[in-house]
């Protein structure tokens, strides 16, 4: 046979003995570096395994009203987690766990064999926010199943029916992406933070700071014993410059409809109310909201997961004929413009239509407003010119962020000659300025900006930038109070502002085009809009379908001099600035009652509910208009049987004692 | 021939030793297994003993010069199952190294056999050559026995699997009679082969699990709770069993992943400390030698290369687990031959052991 007398070389084999022998020296050595050498260091870090931190999470900060009312608040919510127990045999109880606590036994099946290359003391989380029925299930079984357990955490509260959604936000679970920047450091996968509204804004104040316990776990995971604990630091309250009784009665008078309400108060920038509709339910974020939810929010071509009080860009219709009268009135033109109103005119070879087809026949600036002649003030922009028009706009803030403190707000655009050549690399058409004139054409602004300007025109050129918070109320570091303290004054002419504002008041008068909107003892200034989205022939084309349909605007304030509430109003498809009007007196009205309805003010304490009279003080225009007649009255409060009709909680929310 | 073969020169001391292994083993697999859901799988592996002790009786009654003549079917045989894994395996985290048999949840994993084939294709080669000293060509030839089955295993991809065939190739070509020079070569050329891979980063020969498991390897601490995980706790388990062995609450705690079967050395040094885990390496080191000692008095070259071809695997084997759980070498996933727990293994050692016992029973026969 082969090779049989040749034996294999015995020195090579002596030789793989030797390799095997020092082969064994160092694995010998590495056990004794270990076990020997190092055995106090790996010891130790063996205790330390056995010891765990458990987190304790910081509830998060309240969110009250301006008195101190509840808006959202937590509540504990219970979640179901399996625990490893090697002893049970999951697969065998994943029917019973998975009817008790209303899940698919496949999926609790799934989420055990996804887990089971996890290490063992990570517990498997099969449901988040378990009802009280489930909850008493697992306490029901704690013999049968000692593998179920639950783990307590905090849990946003808002109120119901999307009430004040927007302003307020909803928190989600941090992302992997936020984990990577350096502001989000304190946090851990699965924390909660404030995903929109002021949830974002002022998440650093509200979040808390997580405490942790050094607890003893057994073999399995399990808590045997605890050693010492830092506690959670809650976070902390956020007080909003909202009114509870404000936000009410604009939610109120938003209800069904679509668009949004803000109301500010003029002299400082703090907004009182802010509706926007649709609206959504934040509740549904503040666990994990289903894909099919999620699509259906964002799909909505209403788009209800939009603020539209500072994220809708639209036109201003009439509205913007306040700014034209201010730029008119600070370059001389319009005190002197008189003009004939035919029901349109012509410039640059094309026919411009008055809403009033009929025409208004002669008009002044005074009448131009409450009447929202367009003629007027087509003829009025054709004097003064694009960049005069926006000069003005500009210097009121429009096209620009008003720089509010909630995220995500948009600029809108202002247009100009330069903004024309920038963007479109075109030339300004003359013709473009005259529907400018009436807050058509290129001007898209959001409520909140047309809000800002307005008030200032109202205060005489006092620029205020709005906010939610009191500034010099916040702790220190979470906010830069000068941003929202700082006020800019744009320089108008004093007879300017009390002769357009004088006329606004008219707005609401008979003769004005929204006497209906007027609220018998409350003296409110305003001006109606209504803003085309496409022009009246496309719409007539779709057979004058809704979606097409206008948008009413409505800014009004009270009283008109040194007015302390101002109220924008945009109502899409309402048709007319007059429907928009009502909506805003309703607010005002809801505003001045509530005024005139405290202590201090009332004549008479009533002793049960009904009509009861009271002093007021109102000015009213005289005879021509130019000056201020001081009036005083009688206004009469309903007061309902029960003692009040203050709100003392957002809706759904238990109010504080 | 067969008049001379008696159970008389069965090699009864080595398998004692091998079973005291064996059974330390199933003592470990109870103690990390109880309150699991594996709680029962020493009771499976005491079966997978009993089944691998008959397949070594059995094995050692077939002449191993005759299964030496049909070696090249036999070899065929084996690259053709590597094929079917490769075409109709079961993919399993994301590689196929398995096929389903008919019938039962088994799982059949030809990598292990393909080795008992490689342990007997390259003592034929070898034996068969006349001259003292190794060729280029017989350098490549031998090469290419173990390196086609190894590329197939590779393209699995079964990384530690492929790997324990090198020590088949490199026992050959050593007691085959390699100079020093070509040991030189080739180790040179080795060296930079696989520094090329490792280093390389555009060449993609590893897949990045088996890249991070050795950037864990150097670097522990790194990522502690990611692939770094196994390595760290596996250190603090064999670390804190001390000198006498301690309350093992790594391994029971579960901290220490799968102690049944690849950290098995880990769970066994963490309970029975640095004299226990001493013990056992001197078990595996007392039957090497005689297992050696076996190789030295086989009838011919080719019984020789037999034997030491699986003193090769067995010590490779020995190497890169207990080199794993005391950091010494990269998480293989490669297990402990012997201890253990799993079917496949144990089957594979007692059929290389049942060879060895063939050339034994063998050894008179002239």
């Amino acid at each position: 046979m082969f090779g049989r007398d040749e034996k294999v070389s015995a020195i090579r084999l002596t030789a793989a003995q030797y390799i095997i022998l020092s082969v064994f020296l160092v694995l010998a050595y590495g056990l004794w570096r270990l076990q020997v050498m190092q055995s106090d260091y790996y010891s130790l870090a063996a205790e330390k395994n056995r010891i765990r931190n458990v987190p304790i999470l910081a509830p998060r900060g309240k969110i009250v009203d301006r008195e101190g009312r509840p808006i959202v608040d937590n509540y504990p919510s219970f979640s179901a987690l399996l625990l490893r127990d090697s002893t049970r045999d999951l697969n065998a109880d994943a029917d019973l766990i998975a009817q008790g606590l209303h899940l698919d036994p496949n999926e609790v099946r799934t989420r055990i064999r996804r887990f089971a290359s996890m290490p063992q003391y990570q517990p498997i989380f099969l449901k988040e926010d378990i009802t009280p029925d489930e909850l008493a299930f697992i306490d029901a079984h704690r013999n049968e199943l000692p593998e179920l357990d639950t783990i307590m955490a905090h849990r946003r509260l808002y109120p119901r029916n999307g009430f004040m959604a927007h302003l307020i936000g909803y928190v989600g679970e941090v992302t992997e992406d936020m984990l990577n920047q350096p502001q989000f450091e304190l946090y851990s996968p699965g924390d909660m933070v404030g995903v929109s509204g002021v949830e974002r804004q002022y998440n650093t104040l509200l979040m808390g700071k997580n405490g942790f316990r050094r607890a003893l776990v057994n073999s399995h995971g399990r808590e045997v014993g605890r050693l010492d604990e830092t506690p959670a630091e809650p976070g902390k309250q956020l007080k909003l410059t909202i009114d509870l009784d404000l936000q009410i009665a604009a939610e109120q008078a938003l209800e069904g409809k679509n668009g949004a309400i803000v109301a500010m108060d003029p002299r400082t920038g703090e907004v009182l109310a802010m509706v926007s509709r649709p609206t959504f339910a934040p509740q549904d974020f503040s666990v994990r909201i289903s894909r099919d939810e999620w699509n259906k929010l964002v799909t909505d071509p209403d788009k209800p997961l939009l603020n539209k009080a500072i994220q809708a860009q639209l036109a201003p219709g009439s509205t913007f004929k306040i700014i034209m009268a201010t730029a008119g009135w600070q370059e001389g033109i319009a005190q002197n413009l008189h003009v004939n109103c035919t029901g349109g005119a012509e410039f640059y070879g094309r026919r411009f239509g008055c809403w009033v087809k009929t025409g208004h026949g002669s008009v002044d600036l005074e009448k131009a407003i409450y009447q929202s002649c367009d003629v007027f003030f087509y003829t009025l922009a054709e004097k003064l010119g694009i960049d005069r028009i926006a000069k003005y706009a500009t210097a009121f803030g429009l096209g620009q962020k008003t720089g509010i403190d909630l995220p995500n707000e948009v600029s809108g655009v202002m247009p100009s000659e330069e903004w024309k050549i920038r963007n479109f690399k075109q030339k300004w058409f003359a013709g473009e300025t005259i529907s400018v004139g009436i807050g058509q054409g290129a001007v898209a602004i959001t409520p909140m900006q047309l809000l800002r300007a307005i008030s200032a025109i109202s205060m005489g050129g006092r620029m205020v930038v709005p906010h939610v918070i009191t500034p010099t109320d916040m702790p220190p570091g979470y906010v830069e109070a000068a941003r929202y303290l700082e006020v800019k004054s744009v320089p108008i002419d004093p007879s300017g502002w009390n002769y357009i504002t004088d006329a606004m008041v008219k707005v609401l008068q008979p003769g004005g085009t929204s006497p209906m909107a007027a609220v018998p003892g409350i003296e409110i200034a305003g001006k109606t809009g209504s803003a085309q989205i496409v022009s009246l022939a496309t719409r007539a084309k779709f057979k004058n379908s809704d979606d097409l349909a206008q948008n009413g605007w409505f800014v009004g304030f009270t009283p008109r001099r040194n007015p302390d509430i101002i109220v924008c109003v945009l109502f899409q498809g309402g048709e007319h600035g007059k429907l928009a009007a009502r909506l805003a007196t309703q607010v005002l009205k809801a505003y001045v009652d509530k005024q005139r309805r405290t202590p201090q003010k009332m004549v008479e304490k009533p002793k049960s509910g009904g009509k009861v009279d009271m002093g007021a003080l109102w000015t009213s225009p005289d005879g021509d208009g130019h000056e201020d007649k001081l009036e005083g009255g009688r206004y009469v409060v309903d007061l309902p049987k029960k003692p009040l009709v203050a709100a003392t909680a957002a809706p759904g929310m238990v109010p504080v004692n | 021939m067969s008049r001379y073969v008696s159970y008389r020169d069965f090699d009864w001391l080595l398998l004692i030793f091998v079973l005291i292994i064996c059974g330390l083993g199933v003592m470990e697999i109870q103690s990390a297994t109880q309150h699991t859901k594996f709680a029962g799988a020493h009771i499976k592996q005491i079966y997978w003993i009993l089944a691998g002790v008959g397949m070594m009786f059995l094995m050692s009654l077939i002449n191993y010069q005759a299964l030496l003549e049909q070696i090249h079917w036999f070899y065929i045989a084996g690259v053709g199952s590597l094929m079917a894994v490769l075409v109709f395996g079961q993919k399993y985290l994301g590689a196929r190294r398995w096929i389903k048999m008919p019938g039962g949840n088994n799982h059949f994993q030809p990598s292990e056999w393909v080795k008992i084939i490689l342990i007997l294709a390259v003592a034929k080669y070898f034996a068969e050559m006349r001259q003292r000293e190794l060729s280029w060509s017989d350098f490549i030839k031998a090469g290419a026995i173990v390196g086609v089955p190894m590329l197939m295993v590779l393209a699995q991809p079964d990384l530690g699997t492929a790997l324990t065939y090198v020590p088949i190739a490199v026992m050959g070509v050593f007691l085959g009679g390699m100079q020093w020079k070509q040991g030189l070569a080739v180790g040179l050329l080795a060296t930079v082969a696989v520094g090329a891979v490792f280093f390389t980063p555009r060449v993609h020969v590893l897949k990045s699990y088996q890249k991070q498991r050795l950037t864990s390897f150097l670097e522990p601490d790194a990522d502690p709770q990611g692939s770094g995980y196994q390595v760290s706790q596996s250190l603090i388990a064999v670390g804190s069993g001390g000198l006498w062995g301690g309350k093992g609450s790594q391994t029971h705690g579960a901290f220490l992943p799968v102690p049944q079967t690849d950290f098995i050395f880990a769970a066994f040094a963490e309970e029975h400390g640095f004299v226990g885990a001493l013990g056992v390496l001197l078990l595996y080191f007392i039957v090497l030698m005689r297992l050696t000692q076996n190789a030295q008095t086989a009838p011919d070259r080719a019984g020789t290369f037999v034997v030491m071809g699986v003193v090769a695997v067995l010590s490779f084997h020995i190497l890169v687990n207990v080199g794993m759980v005391v950091g010494f070498m990269p998480v293989t996933g490669i297990p402990l031959p012997l201890m253990s727990y799993g079917g496949s293994s144990v089957l594979f050692m007692f059929l290389a052991l049942g060879m060895v016992m063939n050339v034994r029973m063998r050894r008179f026969v002239n």
